[in-house]
């Protein structure tokens, strides 16, 4: 089975619907997603090489109940044993990889759960990604956010007690450029103890700027590693480029930052691959720098704005679960991210195994945290009251709501699965018997 | 063993994966090494070799066995390259195993001068080979700066105390891309055996086998262990059974699909 990612809008002309037909059917006409364009850095490293070389040849079929037994025995699991925790035969031994994960969890970072919301500053793209609510060929509302909404954003956030913001644009160093976001950066150093920053891929002085202006944490998603389907995948924009967003964390080091995120997106390939290259590329660089700190993030695949049917295809809840477990077993020290594309549910229990990070109070929508903030309480105050028909109902009613009654916003990334506000994620991991921890780092 | 199973060292094969040390030398545990441990690389003390004419140790090395000139005596990195270009101007090739000790009681490796000499001679061209105290810190400057190997002791040499620093060894093999020798402190072939089984590349000992009631059969007591500790490893060790029944309440319990 497989996405159907093509939508076409009436909103585009004929010529802009033909090019978008071009540039989708015939690759000759898309240019080489392996060579750096001009103005991008290029770094001496073998990173790429080695996580690539380790993808070659693998027989996810032939690991077996004895080699996963193994890698659930090894003090410090390789690549063979993380390997071997991936396949599907360790699939029917989730509960003891996650009895294994939640002891290296404990170990790492006890009983802590980091909580921290994103922010959403713009939605204009360059790129054309057939899988994104953001390609700039999608008709959404578009929106870059003034300083003063920014401001009055981070106001109403802050306000909520979150502590750390994570910071993000779409992918257009024309409507987003670099000092904008670095604007954004040194306006969120007023309100949080701690910027992270999700945006496109920059070079390593532009990290180093991000980086004066109060970021220190890069997420870069690499989406797929599969450089053949990143190419079926990503047909406009910076993006295209395969080996220069594989390097975007290695250069954000150089530019001084003191952590990098990394991940696939699950669903779009096969997904083992991409989970096993994603902890590489992190693995192989935390040898190479090993002062940085690391973490994975495990987003699916969802429906967007134009396109309800994009789904994960075949990673389950039992898959992700699985992946993480593996990452955790392999990689204990890292922290492992776990975001509201996916539900209460999978959030709460698996914090509980082996995820350090989630978000809460979230909107992947442009300048609309107030009303949503409004919305979640009265849902919230709906749902303890009301019962399981009505609440879905009501709560349908009040998402629209909130959506038309500001036409000032812009469209969402992906639709989001868990709608808690900071109060109630708090509460509920409290509950679950974790500490809620909003800030882990001071700067000095 | 598995014939593609080599020690690579300085781009140059090696089938044996021990290496004998240069602390108690004479003709017969030379002998043993060489024929009944299989040994192809064997140090030299440069600083300590006889002066004299007689009794030279070059008469006792057999051709095959490639010589590993150490710089045991130098108390700093400006010493040890001093007695590393001596070595290679008396034709004792391109490798060199740096020693540098200040302490005569323990003689433990002075780590930050080894860095500074493994970098120098590193640059120089030589197959540098480190002796060191297991650092991770140290075992990192030391890849970066161009060492060959990295060679952590067991503990103090000579001691035959076996592996007091295992877990930190393990750390090193675990960490550092570059071939891992255990040196100095191993006493028994059951240790050198233990180091093997966790990824150690090769063992390198002198002290076990010269002070054993019979030397030649030591030998091939340690070259049979340290044979089944690397067969072990390559094959990967199977699963330890803990005590302790699974949780009751399943952590995954709550996965829909």
């Amino acid at each position: 089975m497989e996405n159907e990612f093509l939508v076409d809008s009436d909103k585009l002309s004929e010529a802009a619907l033909k090019r978008k037909h071009e540039i989708e059917n015939n690759k000759s006409v898309r240019i080489d997603h392996m060579k750096f364009l001009p103005n991008m850095d290029q770094l001496e490293s073998d990173i790429q090489d080695k996580v690539l070389e380790n993808l070659k040849d693998i027989d996810w079929d032939s690991y077996t109940d004895a080699d996963v037994y193994r890698a659930l025995a090894a003090k410090t699991p390789s690549i063979e044993d993380f390997k071997a925790l991936l396949s599907p035969a360790a699939k029917k031994h989730i509960e003891k990889m996650a009895a294994r994960a939640k002891i290296e969890t404990a170990k790492h970072f006890g009983n802590t759960v980091y909580l921290f919301t994103p922010l959403y500053i713009a939605n204009y793209c360059d790129n054309y990604c057939v899988y994104c609510g953001f390609n700039c060929y999608n008709d959404i509302k578009r929106k870059k956010m003034s300083f003063e909404e920014i401001r009055h954003e981070m106001e109403v956030i802050s306000k909520s007690g979150i502590e750390e913001i994570l910071i993000l644009t779409g992918e257009s160093p024309v409507y987003s450029d670099v000092k904008y976001i670095g604007e954004a950066c040194k306006l969120a150093r007023k309100y949080f103890k701690n910027v992270g920053l999700e945006i496109y891929p920059v070079n390593v002085n532009d990290y180093k700027y991000l980086h004066e202006c109060g970021a220190d944490y890069v997420t870069v998603f690499q989406e797929t590693y599969n450089p053949d389907k990143y190419e079926t995948l990503h047909l406009l924009g910076n993006k295209r480029i395969f080996p220069y967003r594989f390097q975007a964390q290695e250069r954000a080091i150089l530019g001084g930052m003191r952590g990098v995120a990394f991940s696939a997106l699950l669903g779009l390939t096969n997904f083992r691959e991409d989970a096993l290259a994603s902890a590489l590329h992190l693995y192989f660089l935390a040898r190479k720098y090993p002062h940085v700190e690391y973490s994975l993030s495990c987003p699916r695949l969802r429906p967007i704005v134009n396109n309800d049917k994009i789904n994960p295809l075949d990673v389950h809840e039992t898959e992700l679960c699985q992946i993480l477990c593996a990452y955790r077993i392999f990689l204990p020290y890292v922290g492992i991210t776990v975001s509201s594309r996916e539900e209460k549910h999978f959030r709460d229990g698996i914090a509980k195994i082996c995820a350090t990070k989630i978000s809460a109070g979230v909107s992947t929508g442009i300048g609309d945290h107030e009303e949503k903030y409004e919305a979640y309480k009265e849902e919230e105050e709906m749902e303890s009251k009301a019962s399981d028909f009505d609440k879905k109902e009501s709560i349908k009613a009040l998402q629209q709501e909130a959506v038309s009654e500001n036409e000032e916003c812009g469209d969402e990334q992906f639709d989001i699965s868990d709608r808690r506000s900071f109060d109630q994620m708090y509460d509920d991991m409290a509950g679950e018997g974790l500490q809620p921890v909003l800030n882990d780092y001071i700067y000095v | 063993m598995n014939k593609e199973d080599k020690l690579v060292l300085g781009g140059r094969e090696f089938n044996s994966r021990f290496i004998l040390g240069s602390g108690k030398y004479n003709l017969e545990l030379i002998k043993a090494a060489v024929e009944n441990a299989g040994a192809e690389i064997i140090t030299l003390a440069v600083r300590r070799a006889n002066t004299k004419d007689s009794e030279n140790i070059m008469d006792y090395v057999p051709e095959n066995v490639t010589l590993l000139p150490n710089t045991s005596g130098a108390r700093d990195a400006s010493e040890a390259v001093r007695i590393a270009h001596l070595s290679r101007e008396l034709g004792g090739g391109d490798f060199v195993k740096v020693e540098i000790m200040k302490d005569s009681k323990y003689l433990l490796p002075d780590n930050n001068e080894t860095i500074k000499a493994t970098e120098i001679l590193a640059k120089e061209g030589f197959v540098v080979l480190p002796y060191m105290y297991p650092d991770l810190y140290a075992a990192r400057e030391l890849e970066n700066v161009g060492a060959a190997a990295v060679m952590p002791l067991a503990s103090p040499i000579g001691s035959n105390r076996g592996l007091a620093t295992k877990d930190f060894i393990q750390i090193l093999i675990d960490e550092i891309d570059l071939p891992i020798i255990v040196d100095a402190g191993i006493g028994k072939p059951s240790e050198a055996c233990a180091a093997m089984e966790m990824g150690a590349s090769a063992i390198m000992c002198n002290t076990a086998i010269a002070t054993a009631k019979d030397i030649p059969m030591m030998a091939t007591a340690f070259k049979n262990a340290i044979e089944a500790g690397r067969s072990a490893y390559l094959a990967g060790l199977g699963r330890v059974l803990t005590r302790g029944s699974e949780s009751m309440d399943p952590l995954t319990g709550f996965l829909r699909d």
